[in-house]
């Protein structure tokens, strides 16, 4: 990076690096501005760019007519649901598997990798019939806990590549210094553990939120999060072009933030440490 | 620190996680593998005789089956091309000195953050719709006929929307590894008289080699199991034209109520994904230093 850099060759890959960016953006880029157009506007031969009349009737239209705030509500109860109970269950395991490994701990850490690469289709029959029995379809603590069991192998995993990090010196250092149980993990560990943790809520959050395939078998109505909400303007509510995007806005905006500050995170977690 | 009480105290804390996942997997599987040898269907869930392996039979030569079976891999296979070539690319080019190189890299990885059923629905209405969507009308503007994509080339289609949503993965996941390479190889390559193009196929490519790999284990693993894109865009048609083994066996259980054949489909599916997990098992394993 730190070579010496012509000006023209900059300035030409500045203009091709942004061509590219966006061109990958641009779907986003367009119903962020289909979002603000009247629906006459939306489907405008030749489509118009900025010089339109802005409302925002699209957004007021989407709480109003649909109920809106019902399917964000499911989406934020069952993305942090999860996580909260996927940390309950993931932080003690990776902790023990980071600070006192046997010589079983890998092939327990493989094991977890391997049940995430089982297909959901392969489970999806059983856990139909079962929550058809227990009363638990279209109901939010099945869907908790489905989707804390999917994702539980990633929190292990990412959770046990930053604890590894945690030099265990330091701690030895400590009680060599008269610190207590409780004064080592509140005043030694949590502050070194509390990043590795957020980064794992982090990604959690947007994989739960983004899941497609569960969340549309499991729900109907009462417990649908934003991604059934949306499959409902498939057709032939779709042909409302300003609504679908004032709703996708509406649905991808949160996470869309999320992700973007927590990149770096993300090709940790998602490649279980193999690319770093 | 490994001493007989501590590893007593970690089994303990590793027990619940353990036992999650080991109840996920093994129930669940179980009972698919045992419902794949009953005829049971949800309209008649009184009588469920054992068949043995007719519902496999049944499953492996209805031609629906085979296009489901074809339609994945072509899904898979497609995506992973653009996926992978687009992603090197892209991951190249944020690796050059430019402009607002932090504002091109959060536009470029957007995609990933946009939900299915987004992504889905804002590609086939306002993308590709051949009226309306803004591809008809820069190809009519060009003087070209526009596509009606999810009627024409429906399978086509899906790997496009698909593989917008994995480009940005690829492209973080080789950016990073390219990051680690160090400088001085490639200018002692240079001053050596390598060309750009010698030095990306000799240095650049086998460095990130690994990376590459992890990509394509990583996104076949969940490229199998496309299952929302296709709901919302063609539903598996025309005919069977853009169905997959997941959305199939999906629709066999919960539309058809068709239990034991969609079980059999099922077992099929977790078959093949078998085959790339234990790839990519070995290759992380290979990387762990537990």
């Amino acid at each position: 990076m730190a070579r010496k850099v012509s000006t023209g060759r900059k300035i030409g890959m500045t203009i091709l690096a942004w061509a590219v960016g966006l061109l990958i953006f641009f779907p986003i880029l367009w119903t962020f501005l289909t979002s603000f157009k009247t629906e006459l506007a939306a489907i405008s031969i030749p489509p118009q760019f900025v010089s339109f009349d802005w409302t925002l009737e699209n957004y007021e239209a989407i709480q109003t007519q649909s109920n809106y705030f019902h399917f964000m509500m499911n989406s934020i109860i069952l993305a942090l649901g999860s996580t909260a109970l996927g940390l309950i269950f993931a932080i003690p395991a990776a902790w023990a598997m980071a600070f006192s490994p046997t010589k079983r701990t890998k092939d327990i850490l493989l094991w977890m990798l391997s049940t995430k690469m089982l297909p959901a289709v392969g489970v999806l029959i059983p856990i139909y019939l079962l929550f058809i029995r227990f009363g638990l379809l279209d109901s939010r603590l099945g869907l908790i806990v489905v989707l804390f069991l999917i994702n539980l192998p990633i929190m292990v995993w990412m959770l046990y590549t930053y604890f590894k990090e945690i030099p265990v010196d330091i701690l030895e250092a400590a009680r060599m210094d008269g610190a207590t149980l409780r004064q080592e993990i509140t005043k030694v560990l949590a502050p070194m553990a509390v990043p590795g943790i957020a980064s794992t809520v982090l990604l959690n959050v947007i994989l739960s939120w983004n899941e497609a395939f569960w969340t549309l078998n499991l729900t109907t109505s009462s417990a649908a999060p934003l991604t059934a909400f949306i499959a409902s303007f498939s057709s032939p509510q779709g042909n409302f072009y300003a609504k679908l995007s004032a709703a996708s806005m509406l649905a991808i905006a949160p996470i869309l933030i999320v992700g973007w500050f927590s990149q770096k995170q993300l090709v940790r977690g998602l490649t279980f440490g193999a690319v770093k | 620190m490994a001493t007989r009480n501590t590893t007593k105290i970690a089994r303990l804390m590793m027990a619940p996680s353990v036992i999650a996942l080991f109840l996920w997997m093994i129930v669940p599987l179980a009972m698919t593998l045992y419902f794949s040898t009953l005829n049971y269907t949800l309209y008649n869930p009184m009588s469920q005789p054992y068949v043995g392996f007719e519902n496999y039979s049944y499953f492996l030569s209805d031609p629906t089956f085979l296009m489901a079976l074809g339609n994945t891999l072509i899904l898979v296979v497609g995506v992973l091309c653009i996926t992978v070539g687009g992603g090197i690319l892209v991951a190249l080019l944020l690796d050059q000195a430019f402009y607002g190189v932090n504002i091109v890299r959060l536009l470029v990885i957007a995609p990933f953050f946009v939900m299915p059923t987004v992504a889905a629905l804002v590609w086939k209405n306002m993308m590709m719709n051949p009226v309306y969507g803004v591809i008809g009308q820069f190809l009519q503007s060009i003087g070209l006929a526009p596509i009606d994509w999810m009627t024409e080339v429906p399978l086509l289609a899906i790997i496009i929307i698909v593989a917008w949503q994995w480009l940005p993965f690829a492209t973080l996941i080789l950016l990073t590894a390219l990051q680690s390479l160090s400088e001085e190889q490639k200018e002692a390559a240079e001053m050596d008289g390598a060309g750009a193009l010698s030095i990306f196929w000799y240095i650049t490519l086998p460095h990130i080699g690994r990376a590459i790999t992890v990509v394509i284990l990583i996104q076949t693993i969940f490229l199998l199991s496309i299952y929302a894109e296709i709901l919302v865009t063609t539903q598996g048609g025309p005919g069977a034209q853009s169905t997959n083994i997941t959305y199939l066996v999906s629709q066999q259980a919960t539309s058809f109520g068709d239990i034991g054949a969609a079980s059999a489909g099922g077992i099929v599916a977790v078959i093949l994904a078998n085959i790339v997990a234990i790839f990519l098992v070995r290759l992380i394993g290979k990387n762990l230093d537990a």
